[in-house]
């Protein structure tokens, strides 16, 4: 899936992650979280299993996590990447 | 046995992962009135996902879609049946015949994604004049429909009526969803009381909706689960009772008579066909609910 434009997806809230996804090349991943040290490598590999599910080649990723699940990190960075690609 | 059903924003991480602490013997993902219009697509990515990552949840599962007549509608449908939550459950369904393309639309996703056929069920929510003037037929039309709920709120908007704690302006609507839900042997599950902070008022109106023949209700609020489960859960007083009806009958038949009297009333078959589902009730809550 192509990024056309920059895209967000979830909130700041509490267990939530806010995700936004822009155009690129190749990929990139920065991640802030609550609880980056233990978790840091965990959610990069979610975002990054998402991206090619998605079949994302090109994108810039950025995002601010507030303790989200792998499940909610997924769902905001597959919305994002679908809102970006005009998909959504 | 569904007591309760507690509401949770499809949009709430949070709540959507930590749906089964509150103790409700079911949980309604919400992607209709609970999640903004531009947010739709995230949400059902979420409850998805969520559905997905939670397949050992220790609570039954309803996901309430869009309505019919929406875009949203048929995405929905496509996201969820994979999953295959217990229930769906569409909104505002004014007639057999929308039940009828849900269903349809239902089991279409079912074959494609190879879930049972007729696996998930429907418990449509009767909101509109339309809707509850026609619950006998949308009760009866399809085996997929497992049960109706009333939705007060939109009702009383559609009827121009003044919406009240006591209710008075519903009266009608509840006993003829619980009629048309009872005609067709089928559940019937009670709207929401809205004052989260009134605890009284939320008890009340749960012992109420259990009076007029509801088999639950449905909740807004976690702090609401616990005083509806007490109102539809037997009490100690109802199943001594129901033993000793039981316990009389059975002698009356020994004697045969079809009905006897007990602490000064009349016993005969409806009074035994009621002890019976209640003990059945308490039974499957794990009470002491077995048969003397």
């Amino acid at each position: 899936m192509l990024i056309h434009k920059t895209a967000s997806a979830g909130t700041l809230e509490s267990n939530d992650v806010l995700v936004t996804v822009a155009p690129g090349s190749g990929i990139q991943v920065h991640v802030e979280s609550v609880v980056l040290a233990q978790f840091g490598g965990q959610i990069r590999e979610t975002v990054l299993d998402t991206l090619s599910r998605l079949q994302v080649t090109d994108a810039v990723v950025r995002l601010n996590d507030m303790g989200a699940l792998d499940c909610t990190i997924a769902a905001r960075v597959e919305a994002a990447v679908r809102r970006a690609g005009g998909d959504a | 046995m569904r007591r309760s059903l507690l509401f949770i924003p499809g949009n709430n991480p949070g709540m959507l992962v930590s749906a089964d602490i509150h103790g409700a013997d079911a949980v309604i993902f919400d992607l209709e009135d609970a999640v903004a219009p531009n947010e739709k697509d995230a949400a059902r990515l979420l409850v998805r996902n969520a559905l997905r990552a939670m397949r050992d949840l220790r609570v039954e599962v309803v996901v309430r879609v869009n309505p019919l007549a929406t875009d949203d509608f048929r995405q929905d449908i496509a996201a969820i049946v994979p999953l295959q939550p217990s229930l769906i459950m569409p909104t505002k369904v004014a007639d057999a015949d929308e039940v009828a393309v849900i269903s349809r639309t239902v089991a279409d996703a079912e074959r494609v994604e190879g879930v049972p056929a007729g696996a998930i069920g429907l418990l449509p929510l009767l909101e509109t004049a339309l809707g509850i003037e026609n619950a006998f037929s949308i009760a009866g039309c399809d085996p997929r429909v497992k049960g109706i709920l009333l939705g007060a709120e939109d009702l009383s908007s559609d009827l121009q009526a003044v919406r009240s704690k006591q209710g008075q302006e519903i009266l009608y609507a509840r006993g003829r969803v619980v009629m048309a839900a009872r005609a067709a042997g089928i559940e019937v599950y009670d709207t929401p009381f809205t004052d989260v902070d009134d605890m009284e008022g939320v008890s009340a109106d749960a012992k109420l909706a259990r009076a007029l023949g509801f088999s639950g209700k449905a909740v807004i609020s976690p702090r609401h689960v616990a005083a509806v489960n007490a109102a539809f859960t037997p009490t100690e007083d109802e199943i001594v009772y129901a033993r000793e009806v039981l316990l009389a009958i059975r002698e009356a038949e020994r004697q045969g008579k079809g009905a006897v009297s007990l602490r000064g009333k009349m016993v005969d078959k409806p009074i035994v066909d009621r002890a019976r589902r209640l003990l059945d009730g308490a039974r499957s809550l794990g009470l002491e609910g077995t048969e003397p």
